[in-house]
């Protein structure tokens, strides 16, 4: 086996030395396999689907849960990356529009249909917890008409404050003690079709003439105007889609700890979501899948350093604003990903 | 002069910043397939009334008709689609997005599929997507830009970037193009391949235009007709030839009493 891939290898280093030979192998492994660039990414997404449902078998607990963190983390990435990569704005409170869709749905879980079969339930409560959130970022998204940039963020701070100490002075939510009890739902399949949901809707939306057109505000909103995007009804609809998909991510995080308190949506967890993003690159759907798994990874990694950790992170974070400021997949896609004009043609 | 009722009819037009009054009791018409130029010193509120007409910032008072229907409280995003299309004093392109996608986003208010096709990706999104890239490249290729359709909009040329910005603008399909200073910073052949550039766009689309320039000579033998705005006011009006005889024009331009 081992020798088998070493052979490949040579063949494809041999290959490479003499470039003639690199492009007539291309072209042929093109021709031959249209059908694979085509569903490459179907078979990719299929292969992972399948692992979902296998993986835990094989795995302790602890490695099942290090990975449906990570399939959490990467819908927020992408879900903030929607606002501060593609749009340019900079949302420092997509923690809040976790908390809102965590809440709802527990709330929906665990008193209001609680004897619900939970393969009835669990879409449910994805669905009302994703809506509640879009729903409550219409306050944000409205303010976002009138604000832009420095003062935007500020803005989004304040609105993560003012939602962190409503639930607090809730009584009826737990206040300050949250909510236990909350059933374990989320298992790494559930986990995975809500990042394959979030995946589809935002790369379609992006390849979209509204991708372009966020896209366009954020390079230039004057001139976006100018060309005729109404730029006000483009930033509300992108605030509310992106709060969706926190809103979501916060179901799934709800009943993955099974256990929340407004502290689990503290401005620390904005900020980790915001690593994850600038670490992967900015408008990049694969630089959040990246980001968010190579920060959920590190995290995990690097807990044997203790109190140091929390001087890795930020270190981190200093290294790629001085190198990369985009991020490692900033303003990039990997091709796989990417959906370019050419793909329209039937 | 065409007898024809004025495209764009702009009455006692007043703008103040704070205390700053930029543009005082403005009025002038334009007519159909009319090559307006304005000049004046800096200072004088020319990108100001360029500014109020394509709806970046809103008039305090007064009146602007485009085609019959009033515009002073317009946005700039409905303005243009009223057929109004603008370029910039400092190009504003989006530099993130490809050649192409840069025109293309300008067609994005013809093509027609909604927000739930759009993240299905059915048959009609895809081949309404389609054709606006097939008008796009068209428009790109009437430029000599298609080679370059996929690069970043940031990677052209200063020249490529002027003129890309204004097949943009042209991707509106409008009626009448705001133009402000777009032969800035070019050198003098540049500058008459401009001139050669615009001559043809209004042959080729038949539009009307309003022109800033600093650049005398190109304005006087590009426009129909000339506007001279000194502090807001309108100084002068009338062909290049008579604006060149203006005493007034000329003191204002050149700060002293002719001999």
């Amino acid at each position: 086996m081992v020798s088998m891939l070493y052979a490949l290898l040579g063949y494809f280093l041999s290959s490479m030395l003499n470039n003639q030979n690199l492009l007539q192998v291309k072209k042929t492994l093109e021709d031959h396999s249209s059908w694979f660039l085509k569903y490459r990414l179907l078979l990719l997404f299929g292969w992972l689907a399948v692992g979902s449902f296998l993986i835990p078998q094989f795995v302790n607990e602890y490695v099942t849960f290090v990975l449906i963190s990570l399939v959490i983390n990467t819908i927020l990435c992408m879900s903030l990356n929607l606002v501060n990569g593609y749009m340019g704005e900079f949302s420092l409170g997509h923690a809040a529009f976790m908390a809102l869709g965590a809440y709802s749905s527990t709330m929906l879980t665990l008193y209001i249909t609680p004897s619900l079969p939970p393969l009835l339930l669990f879409p449910l409560a994805i669905v009302i917890g994703g809506l509640s959130a879009a729903i409550m970022s219409l306050p944000i998204a409205l303010l976002s008409i009138k604000t832009r940039g420095d003062y935007l963020a500020v803005i989004t701070l304040a609105f993560l404050m003012i939602v962190k100490s409503a639930l607090e002075n809730i009584s009826s939510l737990g206040g300050t003690h949250g909510l236990l009890g909350i059933r374990g739902l989320t298992t790494l399949p559930w986990a995975y079709g809500c990042f394959l949901f979030t995946f589809w809707s935002l790369r379609n939306l992006l390849a979209s003439k509204w991708g372009r057109s966020i896209r366009a505000i954020r390079d230039d909103e004057v001139a976006a105007e100018a060309i005729g995007i109404s730029t006000r009804s483009l930033r509300i609809m992108t605030f509310v889609i992106s709060s969706f998909f926190a809103g979501v991510a916060g179901v799934l995080f709800a009943h993955q700890i099974q256990f929340i308190n407004p502290n689990s949506f503290n401005i620390l967890k904005s900020t980790n979501i915001l690593v994850m993003v600038y670490l992967g690159g900015v408008a990049s759907l694969s630089g959040s899948c990246l980001g968010a798994g190579l920060f959920t990874l590190l995290y995990q990694l690097l807990q044997p350093l203790g109190i140091w950790r929390s001087v890795m992170m930020p270190l981190l974070l200093v290294l790629l604003m001085i190198f990369r400021p985009s991020g490692m997949m900033g303003f990039r896609e990997w091709s796989w990903f990417s959906l370019t004009p050419a793909q329209n043609k039937e | 002069m065409t007898l024809n009722a004025p495209l764009l009819t702009v009455n006692a037009l007043n703008k103040y910043f704070g205390g700053m009054h930029a543009v005082v009791d403005l009025s002038f018409e334009l007519y159909e397939n009319e090559c307006l130029g304005i000049i004046g010193p800096n200072g004088a509120g020319k990108t100001t009334l360029l500014n109020l007409i394509s709806g970046v910032t809103l008039s305090t008072s007064g009146t602007m008709i485009f085609l019959g229907q009033a515009m002073e409280k317009k946005r700039s995003s409905q303005i243009a689609r009223l057929g109004i299309a603008r370029t910039f004093q400092h190009i504003r392109l989006f530099k993130q997005l490809s050649v192409l996608e840069n025109i293309t986003t300008a067609y994005d208010h013809e093509i027609n599929y909604t927000l739930l096709e759009a993240l299905l990706r059915t048959r009609r999104m895809k081949q309404e997507e389609n054709k606006s890239y097939k008008a796009s490249m068209e428009l790109l290729d009437l430029f000599g830009m298609s080679s370059r359709a996929h690069h970043m909009a940031s990677s052209l040329s200063y020249g490529d970037q002027r003129r890309l910005e204004i097949a943009r603008a042209l991707a509106l399909k409008p009626r009448l193009l705001l133009l402000d200073e777009p032969a800035a910073g070019m050198n003098d052949a540049e500058t008459r391949e401009l001139l050669a550039l615009l001559r043809w766009i209004q042959r080729e689309f038949s539009l009307s235009m309003i022109l800033i320039e600093h650049h005398l000579p190109f304005i006087m033998e590009f426009s129909d007709r000339l506007l001279v705005l000194n502090f807001g006011k309108l100084l002068a009006q009338g062909t290049p030839s008579q604006i060149r005889q203006d005493r007034r024009v000329i003191q204002a331009y050149l700060g002293e009493e002719e001999a």
